[in-house]
C-alpha cells in the first residue's frame, strides 16, 4: 500500500524536468523545496516536518486498505439556508474544481484488515468549514457505527463554521457532538486525527471529543485564530502558539504521530481495543 | 409584538445601556439563590455564574452568562466572554443538578467566546465541545433562554437544551455581524448589512427550529419595564419546567437529540 504510493510519486519525481521542477513553500519554516520531494514524503516538509494538507482521496490512499473504502452519502449537497449571496454559485464552482460535493468524505474501510468508519475533511472545499452537509454526514457516520459496533476515525481539518449557512452551521456542532456522545455511551471507540488546520467550531465540537486524540506534527489546532487574538487582545503570542506540539504540552493532544506511521498506529490502536480483522 | 424592526435595530436595543442582565432577573424570578463558585480545576470565571435557587418553591440549578451593567462590572465579568473555567463550572453544576434531580435553567447572554491566549492555552475548544456533548445526554430537563445576544460556540456551550426561548429582541448568531462582514467581505464596516442578512432574530430561530418560544418584551424593550419582563420570563419557565419534569427522561433525551439532529438543509 505505502509502497504503491511511493512508486507513483517516484515515477513523477524522476520523470520531471529538474530545472523547471515546480517548488513548494513551507508555511511553517518558509523554506522552498522541490514539490516532488515534498510529495515523495507524503506532503511533509523535508526541513521542519510540518505535515501538509492532503485531499480526502490522498488520505484514503495512505490509510485504508486498497479498494476497501466504501463511501457514504456520496450525493449529499448543501442548500442555501440564509440565501447568502453567491453561496450556491461558489459551491457549484468548487464541486467542479475539486470533484467533491462538500468538505467531508465519510465511509467505511478496513485498515490492515480491521473495519472502521472514517471521515476525512478536505480543506480545498471552503476551508472545510462545517455546514449542513458536514454535520449530517458526520452524524450519520456515528449513528451507523453505533448501530454496527464499529470504531470511528475522523481526520479533522476546518476553518470553523460555514458562515454562509448562518445559525444552521452553528447547530451542526450540537448535531455532531450529540452523535459522538451516543456512540461513546454505547461503548464505541472514537479516534480523532487532527490535521492542518483544525480550528473554530470543529475544534469546539467533535474534533475535541475523541477517546484518543492524535495530531500530525506542526499542524495548527485552536478555537480562536491567531490574528484575531493579536488584533483584539493585543497579546504577544509565541511562535509555536496553537501548533500540535504546543497543544500537546497544554494537555489537549494524546499523541503526535508522523504520517508515515499513522496507518500502523491506527491499526494497532484498533487492535488494542479488541477490534480485529473482518471475517470473510 | 413589534415586528417592524430590522435585525440591526433589535441589536441596538440589546446593546442599550440599562438592558437588564441576569443579576437583575434572578431576585425577581427566583427565591433562595445561592451562588456556587469555581470549576474545581483552575478558577472561578466571572462571565458565567451558577447556583441553586427555587422557582415557585421547586429547587432548580441556574447557570448564566452575566453582562456588566457598567464598565466596572463589565471588567469584572470580561464583558460576558467566558474563559474555559466558566464552561467547566457550568458543566460541574449541570452534573450536580442531574445527581440531585433538579432541572437546569441556562441564561445565555454573551457576544461569544474569549479570543485570548489564556483561553486557547486552557482549551476553550475542548471545554465548549465537552459541554455540548454532556448537555446532550444530561438526565434532567434543561431550558435555555437567550436574554440579549448569543454568539457562536460561547453561547452554544449553554445552549444544548430541551427547549430554547428568546426574549423578543434577542439574537443568536454564528459570529458577530462585524466578524461576519470582515471574514466574508473583508469589510467590518458592513456590519449592519451583515446583521440584516444573517437571519439572527428570535423569529428566524423559531423558523429554523433552533428556538421554540419568543418571550414578549415590554414596548420599547426589556429595560422599559423590568417587573413585566421578569414576570413574562417567570411565567414561561414555570409552565415549561412543569411540563418537562413530567416527561419520562428517556423520551426527553430522545427529543433533545432529535431537536438538533434535524437542523440542516441539504439534498441527496
Ligand atoms: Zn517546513
Amino acid at each position: 500500500m505505502f509502497e504503491d504510493f511511493f512508486n507513483v510519486v517516484k515515477l513523477r519525481f524522476n520523470g520531471g524536468n529538474e530545472e523547471a521542477a515546480p517548488t513548494y513553500k513551507c508555511p511553517r519554516c518558509q523554506g522552498v523545496y522541490p514539490l516532488a520531494r515534498y510529495e515523495e514524503l507524503y506532503k511533509v516538509c523535508p526541513e521542519c516536518n510540518y505535515h501538509g494538507r492532503l485531499s480526502a482521496q490522498e488520505r484514503i490512499k495512505i490509510i485504508a486498505d486498497k479498494g476497501s473504502f466504501r463511501e457514504f452519502d456520496a450525493k449529499m449537497e448543501s442548500c442555501d439556508p440564509i440565501n447568502f449571496p453567491n453561496y450556491t454559485e461558489k459551491q457549484e464552482e468548487l464541486r467542479e474544481t475539486t470533484g467533491l460535493k462538500d468538505a467531508i468524505v465519510t465511509g467505511e474501510a478496513t485498515i490492515r484488515g480491521i473495519p472502521a468508519v472514517i471521515g476525512i475533511m478536505d480543506s480545498r472545499y471552503m476551508m472545510a468549514s462545517m455546514g449542513s452537509v458536514v454535520g449530517e454526514k458526520i452524524a450519520r457516520a456515528f449513528e451507523y457505527a453505533t448501530e454496527k459496533g464499529l470504531p470511528v476515525i475522523m481526520f479533522t481539518a476546518s476553518g470553523g463554521a460555514r458562515m454562509q449557512e448562518g445559525i444552521v452551521s452553528l447547530m451542526q456542532m450540537a448535531k455532531t457532538s450529540g452523535a459522538v456522545q451516543y456512540h461513546s455511551s454505547a461503548g464505541g471507540l472514537y479516534i480523532t486525527v487532527l490535521t492542518d488546520p483544525t480550528t473554530g467550531g470543529v475544534t469546539a465540537s467533535f474534533a475535541s471529543l475523541g477517546d484518543i486524540i492524535i495530531a500530525e506534527p506542526k499542524i495548527l489546532i485552536g478555537f480562536a485564530g491567531r490574528r484575531v487574538i493579536e488584533s483584539t487582545m493585543r497579546q504577544k503570542l509565541p511562535d509555536d502558539f496553537q501548533l500540535a506540539e504546543f497543544m500537546q504540552d497544554k494537555g489537549f493532544v494524546d499523541m503526535i504521530v508522523e504520517r508515515k506511521r499513522l496507518r500502523a498506529t491506527l491499526a494497532n490502536l484498533l487492535s488494542l481495543h479488541g477490534f480485529g480483522k473482518k471475517e470473510v | 409584538m413589534d415586528n417592524q424592526k430590522t435585525a440591526w435595530e433589535s441589536l441596538a436595543l440589546v446593546h442599550i445601556k440599562g438592558r437588564p442582565t441576569v443579576r437583575d432577573y434572578i431576585p425577581l424570578i427566583f427565591t433562595d439563590f445561592y451562588e456556587l463558585h469555581g470549576d474545581r480545576y483552575y478558577g472561578d470565571d466571572h462571565a458565567i455564574i451558577g447556583g441553586i435557587a427555587r422557582l415557585d418553591g421547586r429547587p432548580v440549578t441556574i447557570i448564566a452568562q452575566v453582562k456588566g451593567r457598567d464598565l466596572q462590572e463589565n471588567k469584572d465579568c470580561n464583558f460576558a466572554m467566558p474563559l474555559p473555567e466558566g464552561y467547566r463550572k457550568a458543566l460541574r453544576l449541570a452534573k450536580q443538578a442531574e445527581k440531585f434531580h433538579r432541572p437546569v435553567i441556562c441564561f445565555i447572554d454573551t457576544p461569544g467566546a474569549h479570543a485570548g491566549k489564556e483561553a486557547e492555552e486552557r482549551g476553550q475548544g475542548e471545554a465548549i465541545a465537552r459541554n455540548i456533548a454532556e448537555f446532550m445526554t444530561l438526565k434532567t430537563p434543561i431550558i435555555s433562554i437567550i436574554l440579549g445576544e448569543a454568539g457562536s460556540g460561547g453561547a452554544l456551550a449553554l445552549g444544548v437544551c430541551d427547549e430554547l426561548a428568546m426574549l423578543e429582541n434577542a439574537q443568536y448568531c454564528v459570529v458577530s455581524p462585524q466578524g461576519f462582514a470582515s471574514i466574508l467581505w473583508k469589510d467590518a464596516s458592513r456590519a449592519e448589512e451583515a446583521c440584516n442578512i444573517m437571519q439572527v432574530t428570535a423569529a428566524d430561530m423559531v423558523r429554523f427550529g433552533v428556538a421554540e418560544t419568543i418571550i414578549e418584551e415590554p414596548i420599547g424593550g426589556a429595560h422599559n419595564d423590568l417587573d413585566k419582563i421578569s414576570e413574562n420570563i417567570k411565567e414561561y419557565l414555570a409552565g415549561k419546567i412543569e411540563e418537562k419534569c413530567a416527561k419520562d427522561i428517556d423520551v426527553l433525551l430522545k427529543e433533545r437529540y432529535t431537536k438538533f439532529r434535524k437542523i440542516g438543509e441539504f439534498t441527496e
